[in-house]
């Protein structure tokens, strides 16, 4: 069983959602990202999704284009994050991390010689934007094959056809994207995601995230009740560009805490 | 001999091309898709596709053989294909008279579009003022500023311009842009990609719509001299003047076909936009895969060249192709080269050029001055040069 997957399970025997939050690697600066994922565990993160900065982020909004910007100015690449990981790892082996990005990074090192790099790093899963099940096959392959779960996005419009061709690649969870628009869109609309939860449950075993659109306790709280794992990206980002060296990590540790007491709080009606 | 049948069902051709976007886009390009299926051999679409490109964008357009300048070269004859002569000043409205008809029979009352010279800016706009339907535009602040009269056209048509502040402020960014706009309003509008770049079917789709530069041309060339070119010259930004003029020729033996990519201030200083010229890494940009000048972790990295419209980091899939196959030949211009030829025809033939098109007049005065006299370079004129006067002012430091 993957660590995803484990994971997933102790939750699931707890009554419990998956808190993941969501920081770019590098920002605001290489040197902070290692302690801001130890931060973020020891506030309450069940897994994290660390971003790899990338030039032309055309799935997010500013906030996290940003993010990306901040730390291409540091020269933070794929490679840099690999690193990055490793160096987590050297204290926690317990949390997922799932890498998030886009599809040319991945390309520039090839799909086969980036999933040994993330085994090596002991990466858990890789959520790739624009790479959809038809145009991955191969690299679906070399990820399972390495026990990497691949993890793809469901949206608003995706047909149910497509929701069955997609989860019969995906592994680990699949993550539904909760409204249509880029990251940091702010319109979740809650009655409408737990419908659409719910026909994705009709098609798959695998858990749901829910993420894109929640941005405080309250829309925290109200996902949590309906899917296994909270997704808060743009509002984490945020503190993160509002911050200083010096109150960087208080500041990261408050917004967890806020986030995780409404996400336990809420009553699973699952 | 086997005919060339490209792409494949799902746009590939060969490893370049695909659909890599968001899956919010996938359930929106399957039904462009579908419905580009539906028109594309539709008698009565491509009646009115022809009807708006004869009455509204002037077509044909005619070929004109530039003599003087051809006697100035010195060697082979010099023909241009002029698109400069179309409605609204440059190959773009062809695609756009397409797209715009599509979107109209998809019910979107929207239409988005990304650009960087402007002259897709301006004939997106322009159609969309003609059908009634909403136009928002996307260009990078670095292009507003170099291309202020196509700003100001667009304004009078009616459509949005929106700045882009982010990455390299070009069209690069602009396309980002765009896309994100689709992905919230996917609903609602239609995104005219300007080139024959995106994901499957813009590649296709774009090129089909121009190709009728070729079909004109192959027919033209017929009548003024009885035979087919020797070379085919066309500018390569994205591509799509160039698949437009060259598609019809694929099958055609003895016709090369040769694009040509902005060197900027010269291949060896980096600072250009010529990825196939200078064999960039293959990658996946923009919603499919082909030539891109990025990093060693797969960044974009900027590209420079004078002319705005020929900016990008990338080139469509379908030209990445027929130069792996060998079928068409990339070469680079440089700024210099370029400016040196936009005032060559000016001053010999009474035509203002555009930066993009005047790359691949460039190449053509290289290439015939090496050619004999009774041999023939089409050039594709892809686009006039007035929205150019302002950067050429500054070049050249003439005082307007
Ligand atoms: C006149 C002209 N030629 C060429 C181009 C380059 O585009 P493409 O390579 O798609 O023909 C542009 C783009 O703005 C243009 O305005």
């Amino acid at each position: 069983m993957s660590r995803i997957q484990s994971t997933f399970a102790t939750l699931k025997q707890q009554g419990k959602t998956a808190l993941i939050p969501y920081i770019t690697a590098g920002d605001p600066h290489p040197k902070h990202t290692v302690d801001l994922l130890h931060t973020l565990v020891e506030n309450g993160a069940d897994m994290i999704e660390l971003g790899v900065p990338f030039s032309d982020p055309m799935a997010d909004g500013p906030v996290i284009q940003r993010a990306s910007e901040r730390a291409l100015m540091h020269k933070v690449g794929l490679t840099a994050v690999l690193e990055m990981v490793k160096t987590f790892r050297l204290t926690n082996q317990s949390t997922p991390i799932i890498l998030m990005g886009y599809a040319n990074p991945i390309e520039a090192i090839g799909p086969k010689a980036f999933a040994d790099r993330a085994k090596d790093a002991d990466v858990d899963g890789v959520i790739t934007v624009d790479y959809p099940p038809e145009e991955c096959g191969e690299f679906v392959q070399e990820l399972r094959s390495r026990d990497i779960d691949p993890i793809f996005l469901l949206s608003p419009t995706t047909e149910p056809k497509r929701v069955d061709l997609i989860v019969s690649q995906a592994s680990g969870f699949v993550y539904y994207v909760s409204l249509k628009g880029v990251t940091g869109a702010a319109n979740l609309d809650i009655v409408e995601v737990s419908a659409r939860v719910a026909a994705i449950r009709k098609k798959t075993s695998l858990p749901v995230g829910v993420g894109f659109g929640i941005r405080d306790a309250a829309t925290a709280k109200a996902t949590a009740a309906i899917a296994d794992a909270v997704v808060v990206g743009s509002r984490m980002v945020q503190v993160i560009e509002a911050s200083t060296d010096d109150n960087l990590l208080d500041n990261v540790a408050t917004l967890m805490t806020e986030l995780k007491t409404a996400v336990d709080a809420a009553t699973k009606s699952i | 001999m086997q005919l060339y049948d490209m792409p494949d069902a799902r746009g590939h051709f060969g490893q370049f091309g695909g659909t890599f976007v968001a899956e919010t886009l996938v359930e929106a390009l399957d039904e462009l898709r579908m419905m580009y299926e539906k028109y594309r051999h539709d008698p009565v679409f491509l009646a009115e596709f022809a009807h708006d490109l004869k009455h509204f964008v002037g077509r044909p357009s005619p070929v004109y053989h530039a003599k003087r300048w051809s006697d100035k070269v010195g060697g082979a004859q010099i023909y241009l294909k002029r698109e400069d002569l179309n409605h609204t000043g440059a190959h773009k409205i062809n695609n756009t008279v397409g797209q715009a008809l599509l979107a109209k029979r998809m019910g979107k009352p929207r239409v988005i579009a990304e650009t960087g010279a402007g002259q897709h800016g301006v004939a997106t706009a322009t159609i969309a003022a003609r059908m009634g339907l909403e136009c928002v535009v996307y260009m990078g602040s670095e292009d507003i500023k170099r291309q202020a009269p196509n700003v100001f056209r667009m304004k009078l048509l009616g459509a949005t311009v929106v700045p882009v502040e982010s990455g390299s402020k070009t069209l690069k960014d602009a396309l980002n842009e765009a896309m994100r706009d689709w992905v919230t309003n996917v609903h609602n509008t239609f995104y005219i990609i300007g080139t024959v770049a995106g994901p499957h079917p813009y590649p296709m789709m774009v090129r089909d719509f121009q190709a009728v530069i070729g079909v004109e041309a192959k027919i033209q060339m017929q009548e003024m001299v009885g035979r087919q070119p020797d070379a085919v010259v066309a500018c390569v930004g994205g591509g799509s003047n160039a698949m437009g003029i060259f598609y019809p020729y694929i099958d055609v033996p003895n016709v090369r076909l040769i694009g040509v990519e902005a060197a900027g201030h010269g291949l060896e200083t980096g600072m250009h936009a010529a990825p196939l010229t200078t064999n960039s890494p293959v990658g996946v940009l923009h919603g499919n895969r082909t030539y891109l000048m990025q990093d060693v972790d797969g960044n974009i990295i900027e590209t420079h060249s004078v002319s705005a419209g020929l900016d990008y980091p990338g080139v469509g899939p379908e030209h990445a192709w027929l130069k792996d196959i060998k079928r068409a030949e990339y070469v680079g211009i440089t700024d210099d080269e370029a400016m040196a030829a936009f005032h060559g025809l000016c001053r010999t033939e009474g035509i203002i050029p555009a930066l993009e098109s005047s790359h691949a007049l460039a190449h053509a005065e290289k290439m015939a001055k090496t050619m004999r006299k009774d041999e023939i370079i089409l050039v594709n004129l892809s686009g006039r040069g007035d929205k150019d006067i302002n950067t050429v002012a500054k070049l050249a430091n003439i005082t307007l």
